[in-house]
């Protein structure tokens, strides 16, 4: 459906038959390309514009390897550019915390770890995998909460993944609020010993100023030592306003994208490590309780620009 | 009127044509509404071709985009009916996971009982932890009956049993409820494709309806979701949910402009009642940022 960014940087290219450097003519006709293969990936336009920039800046005047064509000398440019906003450059103002960053258990147990993010983005299942994730690779007891009173069986759809498994949830109290939720949740993995208490929380819009505020309310009286907000990978232009909003609300410490077993672009990717400057903790890859792996910046800057073949070209020249 | 709203004026009169830096602005609008780069430049081609008065304002610009968009929706903005004869309709509901097709049915139900149709669903996501009882407390809710079968077990037996008993209890409307599939797994595509078989086995004409499910806040991915689903599912019509935030939606232009698929209504919240009939002129004004 989409073309290949090496084919339509081609055709830029093929009139430039020259070695040498790159220059600045050719490379702006270059960057129309770019972005379009940014937006057709559904990096958010104000994001693109930047990255464009960036890179504009690092490509002109740069010397075209022998064996390469200067198309192929782009691409690999924007891709190393691309790599480099996904795993986090130090100097982006976010933390000093590269892509694929582990979770944070540095707190007095139990430690809290909350989830947060838009209706239907993944929040629920991605919690019961890093139930189980915590459990198997990090030896911790955890148990679970479900504060989401709004969908219907959402707090029985926790509890039946919890025995899938094998973490304990917080019985259910018919009608107890979120806040209240929270409180009992504490109190209970305190007294029962747990190192880490797991918040799933109910999807909400962020222009939602109820649902935001009770959000809000949550994280202060739960002090999370991580603060996830679980981004579905097919998110298109909004996951601006998303980023903005929730990292406003409350303090993020990451982001999971789920659904990366998709086969949308994942510019949202993009848009979320360059708005909220955290980390991409993990990346959802099914619907199953262990698709769940450590972000990999490389392979998803591979599929924001549609290829690979011609990257790994020019890295063995 | 301020000389600052004004653009696309010249000096010598009469009809002027756009300036690249307003085209520029308008197609970046569009591609933030979720247009996509493709059927931005298109509309962002047929705006610079037109000619405009000597003044023209901003407002009048997007209402002007508006329209634009208005055409390429209105051939197919078309209400879900109940019109199938002999009973029942059968409306299967599809879509990738999350996107909101439990949520819809319910609102589905609600508004058909409104009408005094009488409606069944059938609880055929077996799969996701606690989707029947999802499913179940909407069936309550919206005060219709369902069809359920055991966790885990096989939704084509459930939905062959549900068209069953809708034709023996003469039910006007049955909706069947899927698990969430991401169009790329060949192997849950297929599940769909059987169970679209098993719904036509008691009945030729069913599924009448299939109604694939899109997530306002997904991007470009939603245009190969309709391109798969339509392959293997034989997609008969849209609805479009959550476009009560600030997605606008503007996959439906290029989806309307390459599939022509109906667009039958949009989710605009988490209750029964929110739903609504897709109105081509709002949802234009909408992505034109008029509205
Ligand atoms: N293919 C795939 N499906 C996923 C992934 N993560 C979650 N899902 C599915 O997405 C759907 C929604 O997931 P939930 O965990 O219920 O989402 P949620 O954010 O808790 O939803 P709300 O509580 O309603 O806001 C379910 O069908 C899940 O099975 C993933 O990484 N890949
Ligand atoms: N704001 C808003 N939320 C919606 C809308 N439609 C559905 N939702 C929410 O989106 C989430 C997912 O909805 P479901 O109906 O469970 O989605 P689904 O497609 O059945 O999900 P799976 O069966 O897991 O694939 C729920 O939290 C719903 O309340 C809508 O129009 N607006
Ligand atoms: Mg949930
Ligand atoms: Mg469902």
């Amino acid at each position: 459906m989409f073309d290949n960014l090496s084919d339509r940087l081609g055709g830029v290219f093929d009139k430039l038959k020259g070695r040498g450097a790159l220059k600045e003519q050719d490379v702006r006709d270059a960057m129309r390309e770019v972005r379009v293969a940014l937006l057709e990936a559904d990096v958010a336009l104000p994001v693109a514009r930047r990255f464009i920039d960036a890179v504009t800046e690092k490509a002109v005047g740069s010397e075209v390897l022998k064996s390469v064509t200067p198309g192929q000398q782009v691409v690999k440019i924007v891709h190393d550019e691309l790599v480099s906003m996904l795993t986090g450059a130090k100097d982006d103002g976010g933390d000093q915390v590269g892509a694929g960053e582990e979770l944070n258990f540095n707190a007095t147990p139990p430690v809290v770890i909350m989830m947060v993010g838009l209706q239907g983005s993944g929040k629920t299942t991605t919690t019961a995998k890093l139930g189980k994730l915590i459990r198997e690779r990090h030896g911790k007891k955890a148990m679970m909460a479900s504060l989401d009173v709004n969908r219907p069986a959402a707090q029985e759809q926790l509890k039946v993944l919890g025995e899938q498994v094998d973490v304990a949830t917080l019985p259910i109290i018919e009608g107890q609020q979120p806040v209240d939720i929270a409180r009992r949740a504490m109190g209970a993995a305190k007294l029962q010993n747990f190192d880490v208490l797991l918040l799933d929380t109910a999807g909400r819009l962020h222009v939602d100023e109820a649902l935001m505020a009770e959000m809000k309310a949550v994280s202060q009286v739960s002090a999370p030592t991580e603060v996830l907000l679980v981004v579905d990978s097919l998110t298109g232009q909004d996951a601006v306003n998303v980023a903005q909003s929730f990292s406003g609300e409350v303090p993020l410490t990451g982001v999971v994208l789920t659904r990366m077993d998709g086969d949308a672009r994942g510019g949202a990717a993009l848009s979320m490590r360059a708005v909220t400057g955290k980390p991409i903790k993990f990346a959802g890859t099914g619907e199953k309780l262990d698709a769940i792996e450590t972000f990999r910046p490389a392979s998803v800057a591979d599929r924001i620009l549609g290829m690979g073949d011609v990257v790994s070209l020019v890295e063995k020249a | 009127r301020k000389t600052s709203e004004r653009i696309g004026s010249n000096l010598t009169g009469v009809a002027t044509r756009l300036d690249d830096a307003t085209l520029d602005d308008l197609e970046d609008a569009l591609i933030i509404s979720d247009l996509g780069p493709a059927a931005a430049a298109r509309i962002r081609q047929k705006l610079s071709d037109k000619s405009f008065g000597l003044e023209i304002t901003q407002q009048e610009l997007k209402e002007a985009v508006a329209e634009e968009i208005a055409e390429i929706l209105r051939p197919v903005a078309k209400p879900l009916e109940i019109t199938a004869f002999p009973r029942p309709q059968v409306i299967l509901v599809i879509g990738v996971n999350g996107s909101g097709k439990t949520t819809t049915i319910a609102k589905l139900a609600h508004l058909f009982t409104e009408d005094d149709y009488g409606v069944l669903l059938a609880a055929g996501d077996t799969f996701r932890a606690a989707a029947i009882g999802q499913l179940a407390t909407w069936a309550e809710r919206a005060g219709v009956d369902l069809v359920r079968g055991p966790e885990g077990g096989d939704p084509a037996s459930i939905v062959f049993d549900a068209v069953k008993q809708a034709t023996d209890t003469g039910i006007d409307a049955l909706i069947v409820d899927t698990a969430g599939r991401l169009q790329n797994k060949k192997e849950l595509m297929e599940e769909l494709a059987k169970i679209r078989r098993v719904l036509g086995k008691l009945n030729e004409e069913a599924p009448h309806d299939v109604v694939l499910v899109l997530d306002a806040t997904n991007g470009q991915n939603a245009l190969s979701q309709i391109d798969v689903f339509k392959e293997v599912a034989g997609v008969t019509g849209l609805i479009m949910t959550k476009l009560d935030g600030t997605a606008r939606g503007g996959v439906l232009v290029a989806a309307a402009e390459q599939y022509g698929l109906p667009i039958h209504a949009i989710g605009v919240g988490e209750k029964m009642e929110d739903l609504r009939p897709f109105d081509p002129d709002l949802v234009a004004r909408v992505i034109a940022g008029v509205a």
